[in-house]
């Protein structure tokens, strides 16, 4: 089972450059754990304790897994995972 | 219609159908046209009542000079209230944002400072607070924290809508000031609390995103998630896309934020659909096309125009 991170600009010291790092998980709780073993320091730049930073945003196939579970959020092979920083408009 | 003057026109806009869009019989999309608004957007109308409650609270005295941070609209409607009302604007507002929406402000007579691109809209803001520091005598009215500008979503926006469509089960708005959702999901909460508040976020090129700490980022101050339903990134690509799809099929010209809203509003359709429940989802057109038209979206092809708006703040 294969899920794509997209890793923003900031994070990509972490994994050596790389824009997108393949991972696994059922949850995104586990994608990040699975991420973290890869690239170490990841995890704590998106996750504090057990919820997401506050201006990290975190979508499911566009989907912002705050409101779909959080860490909870079930994963499926093929799911692409965006992260990025929260940025104002208007 | 006849009002006494222009600000008095702001809002009460139409809500249409889109019949060739909506996937069935039972399954329907319907469109409130804030381009319909004086300055052509839904800013106009956060832009007046910020400005009419800074008066009733005396902020405001002739010819005081008002600072804001905007990638466009907020600033374009300011500066035709302002106008109008009698005092001079300052808006900070990022260089990745198309040459139409500085002539606008510029026509209205509205000062820029440009920021810097990388970074997008959050550096504006923190531009205009460094400015505000430096001329305590300017007043910022900021649209991120500013209850009128969710206020007036509230008592306007939100009952329109409800008035028009009385069976409506989606609301499908975009996020950027988070003033419109604040305002319609809140009044939905308390008149209707089953209609789904929807929100769509326009995801742009990475410069936009910068090189800063994550924990610089930002969120508005307005910005309360119990109000929403759920939320929606949607790319340059898809917005385009729909963008296109909205003019080839119902005759609608409008901006690129509009194109994501009308996404993330068929992904809601396509669900209802295939729960064999039956909806009808309002959502909001923020603008016309005009000012976005030199960014390339509406020529070409889709590869073209994705490559065009890479960098750009393109909503």
């Amino acid at each position: 089972m294969a899920i794509e991170v997209r890793v923003p600009t900031i994070l990509r010291t972490h994994t050596g450059g790389a824009k997108v790092v393949s991972a696994e998980g059922a949850t995104l709780r586990e994608l990040m754990e699975d991420v973290e073993d890869t690239h170490a320091g990841v995890r704590d730049r998106i996750v504090d304790g057990a919820a997401l930073r506050r201006f990290v945003n975190v979508y499911v196939n566009d989907e912002d897994v705050r409101f779909t579970g959080g860490l909870d959020t079930p994963l499926s092979d093929g799911d692409v995972v965006v992260i990025l920083p929260a940025v104002a408009g208007g | 219609m006849r009002f006494d003057s222009l600000l008095d026109s702001v809002g009460r806009t139409p809500l249409v159908g889109l019949p060739t869009l909506s996937p069935a019989r039972d399954v329907r999309l319907w469109a409130k046209l804030e381009d319909r608004n004086p300055t052509g957007s839904v800013k106009d109308r956060a832009a007046l009542a910020m400005v009419s409650r800074a008066e009733t609270a005396g902020l405001l005295r002739p010819g005081c000079t008002l600072l804001e941070p905007t990638s466009g609209n907020t600033g374009i409607a300011l500066a035709m209230v302002a106008r109008l009302r009698g005092y001079r604007l300052v808006c900070v507002m990022p260089e990745n944002t198309s040459p139409e929406r500085r002539q606008l402000l510029a026509m209205w007579g509205a000062e820029i400072v440009p920021s810097p691109a990388a970074g997008g809209s959050n550096e504006a803001v923190r531009v205009a607070k460094e400015l505000a520091g430096d001329h305590p005598d300017w007043v910022m009215l900021y649209q991120y924290g500013n209850a009128a500008n969710a206020d007036v979503h509230y008592e306007t926006t939100g009952p329109e809508i409800l008035a028009d469509l009385p069976d409506v089960t989606h609301i499908v708005a975009g996020l950027g000031t988070t003033g419109t959702l604040m305002g319609v999901g809140r009044y939905f909460r308390e008149h209707r609390p089953q209609v789904r508040i929807v929100a769509a976020e326009p995801r742009y090129g990475e410069l936009v995103y910068g090189l800063r700490n994550l924990d610089e980022g930002f969120v508005p101050e307005l910005y309360d998630a119990s109000l929403v339903d759920a939320r929606f990134s949607v790319g340059p690509r898809d917005a385009v896309r729909r963008t296109r799809e909205l003019l080839e099929t119902e005759g609608i010209f409008a901006g690129i934020s509009t194109g994501a809203i009308l996404h993330a509003a068929l992904a809601q359709a396509t669900r209802a659909v295939r729960a064999g429940e039956p909806a009808d989802i309002a959502f909001v057109v923020c603008d016309g096309g005009w000012k976005y038209l030199s960014t390339g979206a509406y020529e070409g092809t889709l590869d073209d125009a994705e490559a065009s708006l890479e960098g750009q703040l393109w909503a």
